[in-house]
């Protein structure tokens, strides 16, 4: 039955513990909506028909409302209405409790992406890890303007407020990968604001866990793009993959064309780069060289002046495979050119 | 001389044509023509408001970029939103109707201040100037409603939008007191409060939200204005504001301005039931508390808007129960316009068709705004294409009804002419049908994800963009209908007589169109607004049934 109407209402698939609460309340509230609605609109069909105008002058009987009348009127639906009220109450303090035992993860929002990070582990960009059947505290904030986490199959969604954080939680009941949107208007690229949470078996989460608290986690969509980029460019691409990876280049680059906290990979070699200090600069080979050993050198326009140094830490044969996997990371198709967007920045003082 | 097919004919003189001229319209300080001025005015605003609801629709076709870029996406739904609910809704019924009928229907020969009635006019003509203005060079992307703190950090230009609207609050402001004024001290002998009709008392409480609620709106604007130009801070977190401040400021008038909305349909609905079901309402006391109710209650359910923006827990709870308390009103006022019916004499024309696709719509946009208002599945809900049609059901399927129901009910008061009653009954069933097309479907892409204000979205939600697109030509196709046929009755529409209804209403005591005074002599009213139980004062000519 209540698989029938999730279907006829259009619900995707319960994939939290949240969400079947969420369901059944809906359900309550639309049948009961239904039915009376239909009572009424039969109500008023044999109205129309029983008393329709047969004579042009005619005089009608004088009818009020009896008291008991208005208080039903009054009665019946503030009865339901309570009811339903109290229902989802008890579930919204429930959903808005994080057990204790509950995993930590923290989400923020920024103008246009989620990052997702674990207390103790990296950082991820567009992908968050959880394992299923265990409780997660959500903490959420946004380094700019408001943003919702919203996941339409956990039936969840909380604000992300820059300078707080909100808390809401979950548990996943089953392994998938399920959307994540931005449900509250953020500017040009809200529609595209979009990141996925990756629901893994207990197992399966614990090893993902152990490889990656040593290993920064490769930024989204990386993986399927790599294989095109290494197919095209060989093996020294994927050398590059490799350093990069151990370098901890992804903790701030990522390669599928999102601004992170550096400049995307994708599509960069041989990119007009405008610089923070005026004029523009060809990312070729000797630019992205030099910028691997003094980043500060031509800093990109619009990011903060925070990549270290790899002088000394990078061998020639490593800049040389970093250049090529860099060179393999070819966008499919042309970069549109940037929308006039609008930013928050925080105002000087 | 056949009298049995007597025409009835116009009046030699009414308002229309007692002085000639457009400077005599611009200066004239007769409430009709005031109305009439807001009319066309808030009917172009509806007009532009209408075309840019098409181009969004059309852009949503596709998954994809469809006609149109995602800036220019963003700015199209806030001149949307701007014009329709600033420009359009809010004034649309108090200051078209409002003005031309009050005063009628209540035995006076203007509002009391006629002077400030016509200022009124002009603020609202400045601001929706400025609006629009601001609105063409550029545009600006925030949304109607504003929210900080991407309004105050946006790099479109939000500034002249902010004072455009400000001005048209003054506009508000300014009716909302000449009404009470009016209603308070110019009512004819022997119409007692308790013999008010319905739409004057719907208008009065439109006009007490509108003067206690406005000014909160034109002190959240300065405010955004103030963050922007100056830096205050009063919302940016990186100097100790609040962000959500302006959300609960921002609520507490909006959420009462729902109600500006609504009200004075619900208004327009309880005559027309009445009037043609030639039956006295079921319960007149329960249409005016229930009025009252609204208007004050509606105060206290801002934060039903935010109950997934981090305020707590307990806060939540307060406004959900709150928020049944409002719904209840407006429960009430369908049962008891349904029962109105009951062993009436009803007449199905077009105005009537309006109020029964009022009612019903009404009932599943209300139901559907208390399943928003359950805490739980709002977490769900929340910002989703679900409340996108909760609103739309009562602002489009509810307000809209009765403003086009007010508009064929009064048509012939207004202009003294009839339009083709067949064309209308079929063209209001073809609304109704386009309406439930383009907004049903948007419930369930709230349910399935679906959120608002997304230029571009996944593409296992376009089955039911297509649906609502298609739903929206029907929408657009039967406006266009309207505009025609009422167009062509302006002009060769046959005389309607004085009281072509046969209704009780006192407004129709006077010849149609009225006379520039609006009564010949000092008007007695010898029964009820809507006593159809005595014979009362019949038409020249019955109408054909
Ligand atoms: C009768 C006249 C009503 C009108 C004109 C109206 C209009 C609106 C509008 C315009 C919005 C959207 C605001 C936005 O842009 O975010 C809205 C949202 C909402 N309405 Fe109504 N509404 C009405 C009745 C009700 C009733 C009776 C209830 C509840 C008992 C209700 C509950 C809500 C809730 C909870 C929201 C926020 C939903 C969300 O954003 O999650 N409304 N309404
Ligand atoms: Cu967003």
């Amino acid at each position: 039955m209540s698989e029938l109407l999730r279907r006829l209402l259009f619900l995707p698939r319960q994939a939290s513990t949240l969400a079947s609460r969420v369901d059944d309340i809906h359900f309550f509230i639309i049948l009961t909506t239904f039915v009376v609605g239909a009572g009424i609109g039969l109500t008023g069909f044999v109205f129309l028909l029983r008393y329709r105008r047969r004579q042009a002058h005619a005089l009608t009987p004088h009818i009020e409302a009896p008291a008991w009348l208005e208080g039903l009127y009054i009665s019946v639906p503030l009865a339901f209405f309570l009811l339903w009220g109290a229902l989802g109450y008890r579930d919204y303090v429930w959903a808005r409790t994080p057990p204790a035992d509950a995993l930590d993860v923290y989400v923020m929002g920024k103008q246009w992406m989620w990052k997702f990070a674990y207390p103790d582990g990296p950082g991820e960009v567009g992908v968050l890890h959880v394992p299923a059947g265990r409780p997660v505290r959500v903490l959420i904030t946004s380094r700019d303007v408001i943003h919702s986490f919203y996941v339409p199959a956990f039936r969840l969604k909380m604000d992300a407020l820059p300078g707080r954080y909100t808390e809401t939680w979950f548990e996943a009941v089953r392994p998938g990968r399920y959307p994540v949107l931005c449900a509250e208007y953020c500017g040009v690229d809200h529609s595209r604001m979009r990141a996925e949470v990756v629901v893994l078996a207990p197992e399966a989460f614990e090893a993902w866990r152990a490889r990656h608290k040593t290993q920064p986690a490769p930024g989204p969509g990386q993986v399927p793009e790599l294989a095109m980029g290494v197919g095209a460019r060989g093996p020294l691409a994927e050398q590059g993959r490799v350093v990069a990876t151990r370098m901890g280049c992804f903790q701030c680059h990522t390669v599928d064309g999102t601004p992170h906290i550096g400049p995307t990979w994708r599509g960069l070699y041989l990119r007009d780069e405008p610089l923070a200090s005026g004029g523009h600069i060809r990312a070729d080979v000797a630019y992205l060289t030099e910028s691997m050993m003094d980043p500060q050198a031509k800093l990109v326009a619009g990011f903060e002046p925070v990549m270290p140094s790899f002088q000394g830490r990078l061998s020639a044969a490593d800049v040389a495979a970093l250049v090529e996997y860099i060179q393999s990371l070819r966008p499919e198709r042309p970069v549109p050119p940037a929308a006039q967007e609008p930013r928050y920045e925080p105002r000087a003082r | 001389m056949s009298l049995a097919r007597a025409e009835p004919t116009m009046p030699e003189e009414h308002y229309l044509n007692s002085e000639r001229g457009l400077w005599s319209w611009l200066t004239t300080q007769d409430h009709k023509r005031v109305g009439v001025m807001f009319l066309v005015a808030v009917l172009l605003m509806f007009l532009l408001g209408g075309c840019y609801a098409l181009a969004l629709r059309l852009e949503l076709l596709t998954p994809e970029e469809t006609v149109m870029g995602r800036l220019a996406y963003n700015r199209a739904f806030t001149v949307h939103g701007v014009v329709m609910v600033w420009l359009f809704l809010i004034p649309s019924i108090p200051t078209a109707f409002g003005n031309f009928l009050l005063p009628l229907m209540i035995g006076a020969r203007d509002v009391a201040f006629p002077r400030l009635n016509l200022a009124s006019f002009y603020l609202y003509v400045l601001g929706a100037a400025l609006t629009l203005w601001a609105m063409l060079q550029g545009g600006v992307d925030t949304g109607w409603t504003f929210y900080t703190p991407y309004s105050t950090a946006t790099g479109t230009d939000v500034m002249p939008v902010l004072l455009g609207v400000f001005v048209v609050g003054f506009s508000t402001i300014i009716t909302g007191l000449n009404f009470i004024t009016t209603v308070h001290t110019m009512r004819a002998p022997g119409v007692g409060w308790m013999r008010l009709p319905l739409f004057v008392w719907a208008i009065y409480g439109t006009s007490i939200i509108q003067v206690l609620a406005t000014p909160v709106l034109g002190m959240v604007l300065v405010l955004v204005a103030l963050e922007r130009v100056a830096g205050v801070g009063l919302f940016d977190p990186a100097r100790g504001g609040d962000p959500l401040l302006y959300q609960h400021l921002f609520w507490f008038y909006s959420h009462p301005a729902v109600y500006i909305m609504i009200l004075p349909g619900m208004g327009v609905i309880s005559e027309a039931v009445s009037v043609f079901s030639r039956k006295n309402p079921f319960s007149y006391r329960v249409l005016v508390w229930s009025t009252v109710g609204i208007a004050f209650v509606g105060f206290l359910t801002w934060g039903h808007h935010m109950f997934v923006s981090g305020q707590s827990t307990f806060g939540a709870g307060a406004f959900s129960v709150l928020s049944m308390l409002v719904a209840i009103f407006t429960a009430l006022k369908i049962f008891t316009w349904l029962s109105t019916m009951y062993r009436g004499s009803i007449w199905v024309c077009t105005p009537f068709v309006y109020v029964l696709g009022f009612i019903f719509l009404l009932f599943f946009g209300g139901m559907s705004g208390v399943a928003v208002a359950v805490t739980s599945a709002d977490l769900h809900w929340h910002d989703t294409y679900f409340v996108v049609a909760h609103f739309h059901f009562i602002m489009v399927g509810a307000s809209l009804m009765a403003f086009l129901g007010a508009l064929h009910y009064w048509f012939p008061k207004m202009f003294g002419r009839r339009y083709p009653e067949g064309l209308g009954v079929g063209t209001a069933v073809l609304i109704i049908f386009g309406f439930i097309a383009t907004f049903l479907p948007q419930f369930l892409l709230g349910n399935q994800g679906m959120p608002r204000r997304y230029a571009d979205y996944p593409e296992h939600f376009q089955p039911l963009h297509v649906a609502s697109t298609a739903g929206a030509s029907l929408l657009g196709f039967g406006f266009l209908i309207v505009a025609i046929y009422l167009g062509w009755a302006l002009l060769h529409g046959a005389a309607a007589g004085r009281n072509p209804w046969e209704s009780r209403g006192f407004e129709w005591y006077s010849a149609s169109p009225p006379p520039e005074s609006n009564f010949h002599e000092p008007p007695a009213f010898p029964h009820g607004p809507h006593d159809y139980a005595r014979p009362g004062i019949e038409p020249e000519v019955g109408h054909a049934l």
